[in-house]
């Protein structure tokens, strides 16, 4: 038996009224293990004004580089409690900010290992699908091999990097500029 | 890792471009850049797992989230999860959220002069069982003006969102009633260019899950991305 994937539609504007109660913005509860960073940005439209009805989610591995998932067989150790999953709605003003543990690398094609990043999914009004996109951090070794972020034009590399924030340690700014300069990279898979 | 099967590509026509001018918001949301295609790695053959732990049983009723029950007529929709190969996608998680029968979501920036309805919350949550099967029980859902163009009006819908089971599967839908005359002008439903998989968004009316004296039951089968036939090193992306 054959069929196609039912079509996407927009989660529209209230998204929230069935999203909200899985709101997730603290990843890793205390006592999971890895180095914690807090992550913040905004959700841009074309005319760079904040998206406020819209929300990311997050999905990503644990300090080891283990998903919390039966696919992953990799001989790692869980963390008991952490699963991985975070879903943050944007403010009336685009923002959103989340905090978690900076995963480990996972396998890539090839076994090549991947750099540490997060895998996002961006739902709002006025999009018909969900945008897949990933966080990556900077100054990390991996990055210059990276299986995916090789794809991505040089000049649009610097979209998935999440930037530190001057004088606060482990802080992050990463923003899903939707069109124009500084496009965000979208990936299809 | 090595026998990781990728799910397949979307079959022409039946998803939504993030470009589509008679929906006016996409305007300024969709990217004008061409996105990357990218390999799926174990990051999106995953996803997260949800369990009963994460739902009520009672988190299904619609009807019965207040002292008393919602103005509107009572209805059952049920359905299976099922993925590209036909096989059952069983014990995910289904969100669900709607408008009350007079057409009005209970969200401050839902300005439709309609009324609110206080035994109306209008958002349930269910897994689906081993079988893929799935079950809600709500009211019908009025149709509401929104300023898309001029008198425009969405049909009654109610929107889904399913995980499955893995980042790839994740999917947001609106389902649709049978009969209903907005559906050809309404830009969400008319975003699927090809027309068996738009009319697939309508769900269909079903005996077998009305209740007599009680509710009509209204049949949608949900279908996530199913993987291909061959293991990836094969298929060489």
């Amino acid at each position: 038996m054959s069929l196609h994937a039912t079509g996407n539609q927009t989660v529209g504007p209230f998204l929230h009224i069935g999203l909200a109660w899985l709101n997730t913005d603290r990843i890793a509860p205390p006592g999971v293990q890895g180095e914690r960073v807090s992550i913040q940005g905004r959700l841009l439209d074309g005319d760079g004004v904040g998206v406020g009805d819209g929300m990311i989610e997050v999905w990503q591995a644990n300090a080891q580089g283990k998903y919390a998932h039966p696919e992953d067989t990799q001989k790692k150790h869980l963390d008991p409690g952490f699963k991985g999953f975070g879903r943050i709605p944007t403010n009336s003003k685009g923002a959103f900010r989340f905090s978690t543990i900076k995963p480990g690398s996972v396998p890539g094609p090839g076994g090549v290992g991947q750099a540490p990043h997060l895998v996002i999914a961006v739902f709002m009004r006025g999009s018909l699908k969900h945008l897949a996109t990933r966080i990556y951090f900077p100054g990390e070794p991996a990055n210059a091999n990276d299986p995916l972020l090789g794809l991505v034009p040089a000049a649009r590399r610097a979209t998935l990097l999440a930037k530190r924030l001057p004088g606060r340690r482990n802080a992050f700014e990463w923003n899903v500029v939707l069109q124009g300069k500084n496009e965000t990279v979208f990936f299809d898979f | 890792m090595s026998r990781l099967r990728a799910y397949r590509r979307p079959h022409p026509g039946t998803q939504p471009e993030y470009d589509f001018p008679p929906y006016a918001s996409t305007r300024k949301r969709h990217p004008t850049q061409p996105l990357v295609v990218a390999p799926q790695t174990l990051s999106e053959l995953t996803g997260p797992v949800f369990g009963y732990e994460d739902v009520k049983e009672s988190d299904h009723d619609l009807t019965r989230q207040h002292k008393d029950a919602p103005i509107g007529e009572r209805i059952i929709v049920a359905g299976r999860v099922l993925d590209e190969n036909g096989k059952p996608v069983p014990h995910t998680l289904i969100e669900i959220w709607q408008a009350n029968a007079a057409g009005r979501y209970p969200h401050r920036t839902d300005q439709h002069d309609a009324p609110l309805d206080p035994n109306f919350s209008g958002a349930g949550r269910t897994l689906s069982d081993a079988q893929g099967r799935y079950r809600f029980v709500t009211i019908r859902p009025g149709e509401y003006p929104w300023r898309n163009h001029h008198n425009a009006w969405r049909p009654a819908h109610i929107h889904f969102s399913l995980f499955g089971p893995a980042f790839l599967t994740r999917l947001v839908t609106q389902m649709y009633f049978p009969g209903d005359p907005l559906l050809e002008y309404d830009p969400m439903y008319c975003c699927i260019a090809d027309e068996k998989a738009r009319r697939r968004l309508v769900s269909v009316f079903d005996w077998e899950s009305t209740i007599p004296e009680h509710a009509l039951g209204y049949r949608f089968d949900i279908v996530l991305r199913g993987r291909e036939a061959t293991p990836m090193e094969k298929n060489a992306r």
